[in-house]
């Protein structure tokens, strides 16, 4: 089937089969490898990703349901070679240890920041339930997550 | 992990996709947010050979009020009733509900209608649906039909529904006092029990969800409730309760009681 989505700004058009999930189309079609697939049933988040600008479980979405979809995945999130204050908070609160879930926090942090602007710690830790940090690296997530929100309102 | 090969339909109309159904039968499913068919589908415990996508069809993702009625098409998100002022005002036992249910990426996808049709026997909104006298829109080969909450679920994973047939909505009548309270199974975060209960003057109408194969309402509480918790003690009469690794019998039987008293005594 022929599927036209745009990814960080730019179209693609591709013929793919109907079983391809959206996260496998961004790692093996467009080599966008930043997004994760762990337990890849929609129980860890590391595949998530923004459509239509909502967080979703990029595995448990078809690629064909995503045709004329606008997806933002990590390697949309930086602007000029510039962090995203989300990153950048990551970074400065030591909000990764191995790193392999942070890609997912990052999104899904993206779409707490959207619906609550000015978040309460009970906010961002309800709103982290879908993503898991093997780590268990949470306290500093949940810091990061603050401090990006005190940036972006700043 | 990858499904097994599959045809992949974008429905356009509800007769369109009831259709299709009609057509190929059990070779056929009805793929809605796909938060439970597409894990299924990739762990092969499903393997459809037609897959119809019914989440383009126009005017099955709107919530309206009708007088005494809220009315919510089968492809709302769990995010879009969650944000419903209307939801929350006239119905809050479901936005209560829908704030336990799953995480922000499966209620960005997930729709009520596809959770209902699935009848997972440990998923939040049968308990609210029965609890609520919810009606459940559906629509088939031979017409439309209504089914009341009452008489939607079956057995595991069975409804009421005929092979023909898609949910289109669910009516629910608004609800000035309800308490939606669950024990939550830590990893899924789905209900080890989940109890609902409707307060209309000195009765209520009690919903349970995750603790027996078809989710049910407590009619031994209902008729014993005398204004506070003791009739939390008949909340499995009559019911063959489901038992697990997370929880045998008699743990999900005393925790019924205890969750069905505590929501009482709201």
């Amino acid at each position: 089937m022929n599927v036209t989505i745009t990814v960080n700004g730019k179209q693609f058009t591709h013929d793919i089969e109907p079983r391809l999930s959206l996260a496998q189309y961004l790692r093996e079609n467009l080599d966008l490898t930043g997004t994760h697939i762990g337990c890849d049933t929609s129980g860890c988040g590391a595949c998530t990703i923004t459509m239509d600008g909502n967080a979703v479980k990029s595995c448990t979405v078809l690629a064909v349901q995503a045709d004329g979809s606008e997806i933002t995945t990590i390697e949309g999130m930086a602007q000029n070679g510039e962090m995203h204050p989300i990153q950048a908070a990551f970074k400065e609160k030591h909000g990764l240890q191995c790193g392999f879930c942070t890609p997912g926090m990052v999104m899904v942090a993206a779409d707490i920041l959207k619906n609550y602007p000015n978040p309460s710690e009970e906010d961002i830790r309800h709103g982290l339930k879908g993503n898991f940090c093997r780590c268990t690296g949470y306290h500093n997530i949940v810091k990061s997550i603050q401090l990006a929100a005190e940036t972006i309102n700043d | 992990m990858i499904p097994a090969k599959f045809d992949y339909i974008k429905a356009t109309s509800i007769s369109e996709a009831v259709n299709l159904l009609d057509e190929h039968g059990f070779d056929a499913k009805i793929l809605s947010g796909g938060q439970s068919l597409l894990p299924a589908m990739k762990l092969r415990l499903n393997r459809p050979e037609i897959v119809i996508d019914i989440n383009g069809i126009p005017g099955m993702n709107s919530i309206e009020e009708t007088g005494d009625e809220v009315i919510i098409g089968a492809n709302c998100t769990h995010t879009q009733i969650l944000n419903s002022d209307m939801v929350y005002k006239t119905v809050n036992i479901l936005h209560q509900a829908v704030t336990t249910l799953g995480d922000v990426q499966v209620r960005n996808r997930g729709t009520i209608g596809g959770s209902l049709a699935h009848a997972d026997p440990s998923a939040d909104y049968p308990a609210v649906v029965l609890a609520c006298n919810a009606q459940i829109e559906v629509e088939g080969k031979g017409g439309k039909r209504t089914i009341a909450a009452t008489d939607f679920f079956q057995g595991i994973f069975t409804t009421a529904l005929e092979d023909d047939e898609i949910v289109t909505a669910v009516r629910f009548p608004k609800v000035a006092h309800g308490k939606y309270l669950k024990f939550y199974q830590s990893a899924s975060r789905f209900a080890i029990v989940g109890v609902a209960v409707v307060f209309d003057d000195s009765k209520v109408k009690v919903g349970i969800t995750g603790v027996s194969d078809t989710p049910y309402r407590a009619t031994a509480v209902e008729e014993a409730y005398t204004g506070n918790g003791d009739a939390a003690e008949h909340a499995v009469d009559g019911i063959e309760v489901m038992s697990d690794h997370f929880a045998d019998e008699n743990y999900r039987s005393h925790l019924a009681k205890v969750m069905v008293k505590r929501a009482l005594e709201e």
